[in-house]
């Protein structure tokens, strides 16, 4: 019996990057995995929590927790939002066992790969340079990869699913894991150092040669986006499921 | 109720939880202990000499003012320990014996017994820190076990000349202590 | 004070700020490189966070005990419950010794209390003894760093700065030149002190003593010269054993600036013979932080300065943005505790990303804090609570809105939000940003009609 997944897609990458969700949601088919999207999704309310309204979000919280009650796993291609929902889901009162059940079965998209499916011999070419975003909630929310404060061994899920991908050149970057400056509402209530941030890694990418800049969050990919439009920088970007999609047809 | 009792009663009122105070490991490790302390001391700014070169180096500087406190090396000595430490001012070299050094960070201890004055490794321009270079320990935590009954007044690490980087992160040696440290190591 | 207008002011000097970047930056990466070369490097972190929650714990048992030995070893020892009277134990000192000017090493509990003011209104000349610190203090600035003074000062300004006050040759900017001229000017002042001020880095309960880390030897030129040392504690700085300084000083001196150790550890026991110390133990708002269980933890500090060079909003906005004694991650978790209506945007100067977290050697769960903090400042319903709704209204929300009125899944998500959040219409976003070419459809259009 394939896995049964239930994928989660964020609200900002259904309204402006259908596409992402798209490859996601066919990658994960290629990899065999029986996926059901359920209608009726609504933003997982990230952003009012780092703002400081966790406790407007009880509503949406239980929505999702009844949403995807029927899934083995709950898949989505953002580290963001799948911390908040391990995290910053406020208690839920009589629900308590439903809420553990769902924070112990999601998974962003690269760790269902690596962890969940094992996936070590993906067999597709992308013949780019690829300059990697590492997210902060990912990094050292999820722990995706190795960060470079602490003393560990090195890891890098992503890595691990990218690097098997032939002619795919890895740009090593001289802060690899610094913050871009989305950080939601801080785009905005911190303008002027959300942009600031957001220059100096889109430099960092450009220095050392990215040609497509990916990463697991397209809402700082989105940020970055911006950024580099309104200067004419010439990078591309791509989430990381449009790649291994790409590569696995 | 005076400052003390309210700022007690204040903690004493708090429900807390009790947590353990954890022992510590001994990070003990064996290396070569010789070249790890003499890494760390340059690394530091400070100079390593051998007893010869030290000798060398002696006439060579040829300091005015010297005071030494290491009973084989009194006579380098060219003047006697002031009463007021404020007269140290103008001393050029003290020369003072650690009892002790650390290899991971290159820090020797001194303790006031073997200083006469406090003041003294810090208010010479340059200072000479002999060390029996059997005398290391590979971390802090073997050179506090040897401290652990120690009750001097006054103790200190020394691991370098007095230095700085408050401008623009430029490392500068020479603030407001010792401009030089040489560690003269015996066997 | 508010966080973003101070960042971009200090942002319009763009070449500066990334000067500002780049400087801390290289302090990090020393801190990288310094703790990597410690395999128990993670484990050093967890003894330090386990022998200090145990201590706050236990606070009252180990200041008692630190008391007691303290007494016993002649050192006489003060509490003070609040700055105020901090500052008025600390002049009563001074007006018993008739002084009228004294050596001061960096503390930041001093700045925290506001001493320097308080003496100078008292008729006391104080000299701070720390290079950096003798910087700010001419220019009549507070620290910008906690370990690190006037690293927002170029040489340029200082050599200005010491033409002027100490006759520095005009020009001259030459690190090595500008320090040597400090330390003939700090060398008089040395020599005629008869009182010298000093913090306290650790203090230890087992044995009464107390540890001053400096790099400049300053603190022990000071004080080895004065009559009277009057050391300045905060109430969480004790440590229970000696051999506990073991795990501190490994971590506090590569945390900070990459070194293994910092040049001088000073253990001070008891005075000299016929000299006096004075320690004052303080509250000042420490108690009441220990009482709240969300922020207890930001007690563990040890001040190394570590979260400020990792941020990446500090290194672009400046320590003065933050408008506190600390600022940085730590100040934004410690400040609010002081005065949460004043410091109410700080929690918000921070994307979340959990760098401090990861740095930090007493292992405080920084980032959690400021998102605790932020859950409660928009309860309050402050300023900034109504604020930043606004801004997260005009952000994130309406853009998408804007340009996808007809998303009906969205349009459901937005049922449950509060609608004071939702309908703004003006747009912070695209100030310096483009918006993503809208597409034909949502997903979950796509979905229905494809999939369904």
């Amino acid at each position: 019996m394939p896995p049964h997944v239930g994928l989660f897609i964020p609200c900002y990458m259904d309204q402006f990057y259908p596409q992402v969700a798209l490859a996601s949601l066919e990658l994960l088919e290629k990899l065999g995995c029986k996926v059901s999207y359920p209608i009726g999704q609504t933003c997982c309310g990230q952003p009012l929590a780092n703002a400081g309204y966790e406790r407007d979000t009880l509503t949406l919280a239980k929505h999702f927790v009844t949403l995807f009650k029927e899934v083995d796993y709950i898949v989505a291609p953002t580290g963001s939002c799948v911390l908040h929902v391990k995290s910053h889901f406020p208690e839920l009162k009589g629900m308590e066992a439903e809420l553990e059940k769902t924070q112990a079965k999601i998974y962003e998209l690269t760790e269902f790969l690596t962890d969940i499916l094992q996936l070590t011999s993906i067999k597709g070419k992308f013949p780019h340079k690829v300059g990697f975003h590492a997210s902060c909630h990912g990094l050292r929310g999820l722990r995706l990869s190795s960060s470079s404060e602490l003393q560990e061994p090195t890891f890098h899920k992503a890595k691990l699913l990218l690097d098997q991908l032939e002619g795919l050149e890895w740009v090593p970057l001289s802060r690899p894991d610094e913050c871009c400056g989305f950080g939601g509402t801080f785009a905005v209530s911190e303008e002027a150092l959300s942009i600031c941030m957001g220059k100096d890694r889109i430099l960092d990418h450009e220095r050392n040669g990215t040609e497509i800049l990916t990463g697991v969050d397209m809402s700082c990919l989105m940020h970055l986006q911006g950024i580099g439009s309104r200067s004419g920088s010439k990078l591309r970007y791509l989430h990381l499921a449009e790649i291994l999609n790409q590569a696995l047809s | 109720m005076n400052s003390r009792e309210s700022i007690l009663q204040a903690i004493r009122k708090l429900p807390r939880e009790k947590k353990n105070l954890p022992e510590l490991p001994d990070f003990g490790k064996n290396s070569d202990l010789l070249a790890e302390f003499c890494q760390s001391i340059t690394r530091n700014a400070g100079e390593v000499l051998s007893l010869e070169d030290f000798q060398e180096w002696m006439k060579e500087k040829n300091f005015k003012k010297v005071i030494s406190l290491v009973p084989d090396y009194a006579s380098l000595s060219t003047q006697a320990m002031p009463e007021d430490p404020h007269a140290l001012d103008s001393l050029d070299l003290a020369i003072v014996e650690a009892p002790f050094g650390v290899a991971e960070n290159g820090a020797m201890w001194l303790d006031e017994t073997s200083l006469c004055h406090r003041v003294l490794p810090f208010i010479a321009e340059h200072l000479v820190i002999v060390l029996r270079s059997a005398h290391l320990f590979p971390t802090l935590h073997q050179a506090y076990a040897q401290l652990q009954d120690a009750s001097t007044g006054f103790g200190v690490f020394i691991a370098g000349p007095s230095k700085t980087a408050d401008i623009e992160q430029s490392l500068v040696i020479g603030a407001q202590g010792a401009k030089s440290l040489w560690v003269v190591l015996v066997d | 004070m508010n966080h973003p207008q101070a960042a971009a002011a200090f942002l319009k000097d763009q070449a500066r700020a990334s000067w500002h970047d780049e400087t801390l930056w290289y302090v990090r990466d020393k801190r990288d490189a310094a703790s990597k070369r410690l395999p128990e490097w993670e484990d050093l972190r967890t003894l330090a966070s386990d022998i200090k929650e145990h201590t706050l714990s236990q606070l009252d048992y180990y200041l008692e005990k630190f008391e007691e030995k303290a007494f016993e070893n002649g050192i006489q020892v003060y509490w003070a419950k609040d700055a105020a009277e901090h500052n008025q134990i600390v002049l009563q000192i001074l007006q018993s010794k008739e002084c009228k000017a004294l050596v001061k090493s960096k503390s930041i509990l001093t700045e925290e209390c506001h001493l320097n003011p308080f003496l100078e209104k008292n008729g006391i000349a104080v000299v701070d003894s720390d290079l950096g610190e003798r910087i700010v203090q001419f220019l009549n600035q507070p620290p910008s760093h906690i370990v690190l003074p006037a690293i927002h000062l170029k040489k340029k300004e200082i050599a200005e700065l010491f033409h002027e006050k100490l006759g520095t040759e005009k020009g001259n900017e030459d690190p090595k030149y500008l320090t040597d001229a400090a330390r003939i000017h700090l060398r008089e002042k040395f020599l005629s002190a008869k009182v010298a001020i000093t913090g306290v880095n650790f203090g230890i309960a087992e044995t009464g003593e107390f540890v001053v880390c400096t790099n400049e030897g300053n603190a022990d030129m000071g004080v080895h010269l004065a009559d009277v040392h009057i050391a300045c504690m905060g109430i969480e700085k004790i440590i229970p054993r000696r051999k506990d300084l073991g795990v501190f000083l490994r971590l506090l001196a590569r945390s900070a600036t990459g070194q293994s150790i910092t040049t001088y550890s000073s253990h001070f026991r008891s005075p000299r013979k016929g000299k006096e110390i004075h320690l004052i133990l303080v509250d000042n708002g420490r108690t009441a932080q220990l009482s709240r269980s969300n922020y207890r933890s930001s007690l563990k500090c040890i001040r190394c300065g570590a979260c400020m060079n990792t941020c990446p909003i500090y290194r672009r906005s400046g320590g003065f943005s933050y408008g506190s004694t600390v600022p940085g991650p730590i100040g934004s978790i410690l400040s609010p505790g002081l005065d949460v209506k004043k410091y109410s945007t700080l929690p918000f100067a921070s994307t979340l990303c959990g760098s401090c977290t990861d740095v930090c050697p007493v292992k405080i769960n920084i980032h959690e804090q400021l998102y605790a903090w932020r859950q409660e400042i928009t309860q309050a319903q402050g300023w900034s609570g109504k604020e930043l709704s606004i801004k997260l209204a005009k952000g994130i929300f309406t853009s998408p809105l804007a340009y996808r009125v007809s998303g009906k899944i969205l349009r459901a998500a937005l049922k449950s939000l509060p609608h004071s959040l939702i309908y703004h219409p003006l747009n912070a976003w695209g100030k310096g940003r483009d918006l993503p070419q809208p597409p034909a459809s949502t997903f979950s259009e796509w979905y229905q009609k494809n999939r369904l």
